[in-house]
């Protein structure tokens, strides 16, 4: 896969996220029902153009804290700064890559891609950014493409392609490669790092993939309900880990297996880890 | 996995692992050699039936196929009435019709009703498909519309059609209007239903895409939710011209002086069977051309569906 060099405008730099406080209550569904209090009093600063991978058991708020960020719901408590900004309603800063591709079907692949670039983009630069990066994801071939047209792993490319035409500062991924096979996902994993490389933004990343979260962060930030709390207690943050050593990392490094294991005891999983056991 | 002498997933099988054949149903075909005949690949039925459907697949093939039906139901008109099995007076024959036409034609009535039936159609239709595009958005896309509208149009629709009738004279007289605002009337139940119902149910995830990517009011409804909704819009515009056109005949059966269902009463006050079939004839051709215009609209819409 050919990584070309940028050379449309680039107007957004990495940003930085500082997530401060954030807590997200939702309203009672029925009349005389309970508030569901999803997240409380999360905290967390994210570099310029750092990997950032959330994870955690299902429904603990994962999705709900990236859709704060990204603009799409409000936190109910504290604010999210990008850059120096806080957010409030969708923000051009910010790109959303979802766990589907959620491709318009009547749009080929290459207007698909030009739903991303940001208002007022001049039409020949635009058309010269969106086969660049359609190039940038191998797919350089198939612009004409129509959605139903192509497989998964080709849809999911062209979501990230249409994020990445935004020229986002933060890149938000929500789950990007979950509903992808196996083999697919690795790939997919790869090209992320590529495209990182070529386009340094700031990437906040959902996953429940311990594996592809300790190859693809800097850091990993477990979420989840405090030690020892009810089934109803909001998540917040439980650990942050630092993930050593350079990318692209060795798949089967021996290295990051106490990082793993310590990730899945987190999740309520046993590893059967030795380090675990003695720790 | 297979278990001696139980029936289990597999195929069932005795002791030294044989398939027992009266208990492996679903294996038996295999071993039936006129069944493995027609499943193999050298199938010999295969490639007719192969052959039939690329006939098929040409247009003018199917065209031809389309009249044969016509041409039968022609066929045995012309012979029972030639052959005076049905006195004429009850059914006249095809030629007897063909005359019709060519009598009404030279006194110069003929292509006025088709006219003025063709443009009352017309109208009302483009009338009754612009409020049901206008009504099923605001449906559609607003909760507070959809709280405010939904039970009065639903009440509305409820309404036998020919129920309007006695009221739209009394306000509207024998004229133009009163006919055109019962084909309107006709033509916006299916627009409206159909604009609505595909509006509220465009996948909720493109237009969170939409959202996520800017795209807010009037440009997120024209680049995904309309879009989104276009088949389904399409297919009520079809169905509301079929309606345009069965209420254009309810509008002229009762209280006018011209028009094919003018032209049906008229005839029928007169005893003038062979007018009564021209007129459906008319009816007939006139709208299956109407609704082949939307199809092929219809057809170019699919492609990039």
């Amino acid at each position: 896969m050919a990584i070309t060099t940028p050379t449309a405008v680039r107007s957004h730099p990495a940003h930085p996220v500082s997530v401060r406080g954030v807590g997200r209550t939702f309203a009672p569904r029925s009349r005389g029902g309970h508030a569901h209090r999803v997240l409380t009093g999360v905290d967390l600063e994210i570099g310029a153009g750092e990997i950032v991978a959330l994870i955690g058991a299902s429904g603990c708020g994962k999705s709900t804290l990236l859709r704060q960020v990204s603009g799409l719901d409000a936190p109910s408590e504290g604010t999210i700064v990008i850059d120096d900004a806080p957010v409030a309603g969708v923000d051009p800063r910010c790109a959303v890559a979802f766990q589907e591709p959620r491709l318009l079907p009547w749009r080929t692949l290459a207007q698909n891609v030009a739903l991303g670039l940001p208002r007022g983009t001049d039409r020949s630069a635009g058309d010269r950014r969106v086969h660049e990066l359609l190039e940038l994801v191998g797919l350089g071939q198939c612009t004409q493409y129509r959605p139903r047209q192509i497989s998964g792993g080709m849809a999911q490319r062209t979501s990230l392609a249409r994020a990445l035409a935004r020229n986002p500062g933060v890149l938000v991924l929500d789950e990007p490669f979950g509903a992808l096979d196996a083999l697919t996902r690795l790939k997919m994993q790869d090209l992320l790092l590529e495209v990182h490389a070529a386009e340094p933004a700031t990437v906040l990343l959902v996953t429940h993939d311990v594996d592809e979260a300790l190859y693809l962060a800097d850091r990993v930030v477990l979420l989840g309900r405090p030690e020892g709390s009810g089934p109803y207690e909001p998540a917040t943050v439980r650990t942050v880990l630092t993930v050593p050593g350079a990318r692209p990392r060795d798949r089967g490094d021996a290295g990051l297996a106490h990082l793993r294991a310590r990730l899945l005891d987190g999740l309520g999983v046993p590893s059967h880890h030795q380090s675990a056991q003695h720790a | 996995m297979t278990i001696p002498g139980t029936i289990g997933t597999g195929p069932v099988v005795d002791k030294d692992g044989n398939p027992l054949r009266s208990l492996n149903h679903v294996d038996s075909r295999a071993d039936d050699p006129s069944a493995r005949e027609s499943t193999g690949t050298s199938d010999p039925l295969a490639p007719d039936v192969r052959r039939r459907g690329a006939l098929l697949d040409h247009g003018w093939v199917r065209g031809a196929l389309g009249t044969v039906v016509p041409l039968l139901v022609l066929l045995v008109w012309h012979v029972t009435t030639t052959s005076g099995l049905i006195p004429p007076y009850r059914l006249p024959s095809p030629q007897s019709v063909v005359l019709a036409a060519a009598d009404l034609l030279e006194r110069g009535d003929l292509l006025p009703y088709i006219h003025i039936s063709t443009q009352r159609v017309l109208i009302g239709f483009a009338i009754g498909a612009v409020l049901g595009l206008v009504l099923g958005a605001v449906v559609g896309l607003s909760r507070l519309g959809d709280v405010l509208l939904t039970t009065t149009f639903s009440g509305l629709r409820a309404v036998p059609s020919l129920a309007w009738i006695p009221l739209l004279i009394i306000w509207l007289q024998y004229g133009e209007e009163s006919k055109i605002t019962l084909i309107a009337i006709g033509a916006f139940f299916p627009v409206y239903t159909t604009v609505a119902s595909a509006l509220r149910h465009v996948d909720p995830h493109l237009v969170e895409a939409g959202r996520a990517y800017g795209l807010r009011g009037a440009a997120l409804l024209g680049r995904v939710q309309l879009p989104a909704a276009t088949p389904a819009v399409v297919s009520g515009l079809r169905l509301a011209l079929a309606q345009a056109w069965l209420f254009l005949v309810a509008a002229e059966l009762l209280g006018a002086s011209k028009g094919l269902g003018f032209l049906l009463t008229d005839s029928q006050n007169n005893g003038r069977v062979d007018r009564i079939l021209l007129a459906i004839v008319l009816l007939a051709v006139l709208g299956k051309s109407t609704d082949a215009l939307i199809g092929v609209a219809e057809k170019r819409l699919a492609r990039r569906w």
